[in-house]
């Protein structure tokens, strides 16, 4: 209650204006409430809803004239929304709490915004926070609530510099506010337009985001374990885009390589150290090398996914990969932006025909002592003095002819997880029949190893590519063959041969658990979904996939020369300057009115006089104008009192329809006048 | 045309000394058929000019000196019962003649001051059912104290619209001033003043004006000061589409008054203080209006 009169001066102070800053009000909840829509899917669930309860406290301040909280109730409030901050995130500092610690202030900040000078700190601050949102998120929905955010908030400080002007209020006046605002942005987009353009890129991710930003990244990862890429299959998130040069191969051959797991441990696969690299296989190649282009998501992980099996020619690579000896592909950094890399690969191939004895030892790696009814059923095999390719055979014969189920939700496996799946549950994901195919394989003396990677793709007719999503992520098995080399074996299309022919989809028909667009049963939404998805992709490509490369690639185009980076700076600066040149020169020029030929001539008759001294005043008429010039320039008076009073007759005067013969003489006569004037 | 107009300022400035652009003015004013208010201090001649004019236009002339007690009857007239016809008959008030001068029009009731704005504006009287047509060309001079408003009735906006033009005539210069105190004062003049014209001719005059041609080029001029006093923060509410045809009236008047058959920028400027002067209200306090005009003028190009 203390601060009853203070805010009672306010009132008065503000008294007519109480109208208006309601507008202001509205606009400015209205587009952070845009802002922290979006924020409601990147930040924790408790800030949005803070700014909620702010947000109508604002509102009824305004509308029930209620006071303002005092400073010892906005004191605690802040320190207890910082502490928040603090204790949710562990940190001030990072993305996700910085922007976290922002959105909250802001909140509160709310509650003391009033004046004028309020209003506009907090615009610019709420502007910043929706621009922030791009940080998170940069798909094109998002970009364009940020637009409609920031034309909210353009509205409200127009609103808010239109307190002092009388208006009438009106429901008319949303729509005005509404109609300016979008007028400024787009009148700003020419601007934007040069930044994107010119703005100099560097390579690599965007300076100085923080390392969580990537917490959320999903792929696959450098380890296998029952159960993950099934949950992987969860999600419709799409891992990669393919676009080929040539025809898209069969669904059967689009083995897409991923991490290779050689390292057995209980039921975990992992990949080989990289501390004693290996020897690359040797690889032989035939038929026609299919070429492609892959446009990677971030996953946050090393790995670039090819086509079985690339042949790498080390230019093709994106910068600093390099190839393992098992024919992954990987990156020096985790891929963290969105990047673009060439394939080269053969459908066709024998890969490692030596097997050195270190890489045998590795693909024979069991651990001891477990799961005893797999090796006995091995052992059996081995003793039936079966070949190898025999026991493959049987092996798969086995998948095929008991009651082997594929399946995303398979129960969980007991102590001996190969045991327990091959002889009890029978009920399994791809990692399941990779894995204990490969156990088996191992156990009876055949070296084997599990590739994991994506298995198909989905083309999108609208722009004729291939989306690859995390649902379609697989496990498969290669074996060494003497003579044949590594041998993809998959014994999951024993169990499910549509899974590899026609994807996963088609393989788990009534799967409620597979993701909606992997599912077959809505072809009205997957006919949407896929054009959305083509401009989406447009999107990445040519908006967010704008880098240095390309950047440097247009402007060789524009201007037919190599240019450096340094160079785009000076560009851009000499192009903004240029452009306000431009602007300012529109909006001084009359606002580029075409000038009669009368005026015409008339102003090089007013440059001549300017250039003696005598410059006309913008609101003088041409009679005042001239006597005064007269006046200053005795010795030309009479010529210049001529020009005035006949340019003032032409442009004053009537004319007669008909005679527009004299008017032409008139006006060359005045033309001669003009010329003839000479002022010394 | 020019000889005629020249006449009747020159010998109007017989009367009233050292005033050619008032006298300009006024008449102006009469030829774009406006009624005109002239606002100064007591004993600056506002009569005389009123007078002067009516004689030298060779006009009917009338005066009514406006007071408190004043009624609309008094202005207009009244009818009375006659008891010879046994009728009633309608005794024409001062109003009936081609010039009425209202002498501080501020000091009557709003009541009688609309009964003679609504005059002015309609050229006609109606009295018990009855309409009676004032002479032809009829217009009011009319004066105003405005130093000592106490016990008077300020026009309002609505009613000063209805002036063409709102003039103040100033003290003279020192040589005019010397040349009035020498002789007996204007009245005796006055008496001897001879008209230059009639009342068919000042019509005929007035029909003429409105030949006087107006190019585009000037109504963009026009039309960018009333833009201006309608957007600008300067004024509380802008011109009227009324002031803007007013503007242009007195702008032809004065163009003939120069002898041009074409109006020009500077014949707006020249009329443009009378005529919007009374018509624009200031939203500060602190300038007057001259000043108001005098920044308006520099903020529109030509």
């Amino acid at each position: 209650m203390f601060n009853r009169t203070g805010v009672n001066v306010m009132a008065s102070q503000t008294g007519t204006q109480t109208h208006i800053s309601m507008h202001a009000i509205i606009w400015l909840l209205l587009s952070l409430s845009i802002t922290f829509t979006l924020y409601a899917f990147n930040l924790e669930n408790w800030v949005p809803a803070c700014f909620i309860v702010f947000a109508i406290w604002r509102y009824l301040i305004e509308k029930n004239n209620w006071l303002y909280p005092s400073l010892w109730l906005r004191l605690p409030l802040t320190l207890a929304g910082g502490l928040a901050v603090l204790l949710t995130y562990g940190s001030l500092f990072g993305r996700d709490a910085s922007v976290g610690l922002l959105a909250v202030m802001i909140s509160m900040k709310l509650l003391e915004t009033r004046t004028k000078r309020d209003f506009i700190v907090m615009v610019v601050l709420s502007y910043f926070l929706t621009v922030n949102i791009l940080l998170f998120t940069q798909a094109i929905w998002v970009f364009l609530a940020v637009l409609l955010a920031l034309t909210g908030l353009t509205a409200c400080l127009i609103s808010v510099s239109h307190q002092n002007k009388k208006i009438i209020p009106s429901p008319q006046i949303w729509k005005v506010q509404a109609k300016l605002a979008a007028k400024l942005l787009l009148q700003a987009t020419p601007i934007m337009l040069v930044l994107f353009v010119l703005f100099p890129r560097i390579p690599g991710p965007i300076w100085g985001i923080p390392q969580d930003s990537y917490s959320g990244m999903t792929g696959l990862s450098d380890s296998m374990e029952p159960g993950n890429i099934s949950q992987l299959s969860l999600s419709s998130k799409i891992a990669f885009r393919v676009e080929f040069k040539s025809a898209i191969p069969a669904n059967n051959q689009l083995y897409w390589r991923g991490p290779v797991l050689w390292h057995q441990e209980g039921r975990r696969w992992q990949m080989t150290s990289d501390s004693i690299p290996l020897p690359i296989e040797t690889l032989e190649t035939s038929g026609v090398a299919t070429d492609y282009t892959i446009t990677l998501e971030p996953h946050n992980r090393n790995w670039l996914l090819m086509l079985d099996l690339p042949e790498i020619a080390a230019s093709a690579l994106p910068a600093e990969a390099r190839i393992k000896h098992d024919m992954q592909v990987l990156s020096k950094e985790p891929i963290r932006t969105r990047i673009r890399y060439q394939g080269h690969s053969y459908l066709h191939y024998k890969l490692g025909a030596q097997l050195s004895e270190r890489e045998r030892t590795l693909a024979l790696q069991l651990i001891e002592d477990e799961n005893p009814k797999t090796r006995q059923l091995a052992a059996k095999w081995v003793s039936e003095k079966k070949s190898p390719t025999a026991i493959v055979e049987a092996a798969l014969k086995m998948f095929r002819e008991q009651e082997f189920i594929y399946t995303l939700a398979p129960p969980r496996l007991g102590k001996e997880p190969v045991d327990d799946f091959l002889f009890n549950t029978k009920r399994g994901f791809c990692e399941h029949y990779a894995s204990s195919f490969v156990y088996l394989m191992r156990a009876a003396g055949v070296p084997a190893r599990i590739v994991t990677g994506y298995q198909g793709g989905e083309i999108n007719p609208n722009g004729n590519y291939l989306i690859i999503r995390q649902s379609d992520a697989h496990a498969w098995a290669e074996i060494w063959l003497q003579g044949n080399g590594w041998v993809r074996i998959d014994p999951t299309s024993a169990v499910s041969p549509d899974r590899i022919e026609m994807g996963i989809g088609a393989a788990l028909p009534d799967s409620n658990l597979l993701p909606l667009l992997s599912r077959q049963d809505y072809p009205m939404l997957k006919h949407l979904y896929m054009n959305w998805d083509a401009v989406n992709n447009g999107w990445n490509q040519w908006v967010l996939g704008y880098d240095q490369a390309k950047q440097l690639a247009l402007l060789k185009k524009l201007i037919n020369k190599d240019i450096a980076w340094e160079d785009i700076g000076l560009l851009l600066v000499v192009t903004m300057i240029a452009l306000m040149l431009f602007v300012s020169y529109l909006l001084l020029s009359n606002k580029g009115i075409a000038l009669s030929p009368t005026n015409r001539i008339y102003q090089q008759f007013l440059k001549k006089l300017a250039k003696a001294g005598v410059p006309k005043l913008r609101h003088e008429g041409a009679i005042n104008f001239g006597h005064r010039a007269a006046k200053a320039l005795p010795n030309q008076a009479i010529e210049i009192l001529e020009i005035s009073a006949l340019y003032s007759s032409m442009q004053y005067a009537k004319h007669q329809a008909s005679s527009e013969k004299t008017n032409k003489e008139t006006l060359s006569i005045l033309k001669q006048l003009v010329k003839n004037l000479k002022i010394k | 045309m020019k000889k005629i107009t020249d006449a009747i300022i020159a010998k109007t400035s017989e009367v009233i000394l050292g005033k050619e652009q008032q006298i300009k003015l006024a008449l102006a004013c009469i030829l774009a058929k406006g009624h005109l208010l002239i606002e100064d201090l007591p004993g600056m001649g506002k009569t005389t000019l009123a007078h002067t004019l009516a004689q030298v236009l060779g006009l009917q002339f009338q005066r009514v000196q406006f007071t408190s007690d004043l009624l609309p009857a008094d202005v207009l007239g009244v009818s009375v019962y006659d008891r010879n016809t046994a009728n009633f008959k309608f005794h024409p008030g001062p109003i009936f003649t081609n010039v009425l001068l209202a002498d501080e029009i501020n000091r009557a009731t709003p009541k009688t001051q609309s009964a003679l704005l609504e005059v002015m504006e309609e050229a006609q009287v109606t009295i018990d059912a009855v309409t009676y047509t004032l002479p032809q060309p009829f217009f009011v001079i009319a004066t105003q104290n405005p130093s000592s408003q106490i016990g008077t009735f300020a026009l309002p906006e609505s009613q000063l619209d209805r002036f063409l033009m709102r003039i103040t005539i100033n003290y003279p210069d020192a040589a005019s001033e010397r040349k009035l105190l020498q002789s007996n004062g204007g009245r005796e003049q006055l008496a001897k003043l001879s008209p230059v014209i009639d009342a068919q001719q000042l019509q005929m005059l007035q029909s003429a004006c409105h030949d006087i041609h107006v190019s585009d080029a000037l109504l963009d001029y026009l039309q960018a000061i009333l833009k201006y006093t309608r957007q600008s923060a300067q004024f509380n509410a802008g011109l009227s589409p009324r002031a803007g045809l007013s503007l242009k009236q007195c702008a032809q008047a004065w163009a003939m008054l120069d002898g041009r058959d074409h109006v020009i920028p500077e014949d707006i400027q020249s009329i443009l203080p009378s005529v919007a002067g009374h018509r624009l209200v200031s939203n500060s306090t602190l300038t007057g209006s001259v000043d108001n005009i005098a920044q308006l003028l520099k903020s529109v190009a030509v």
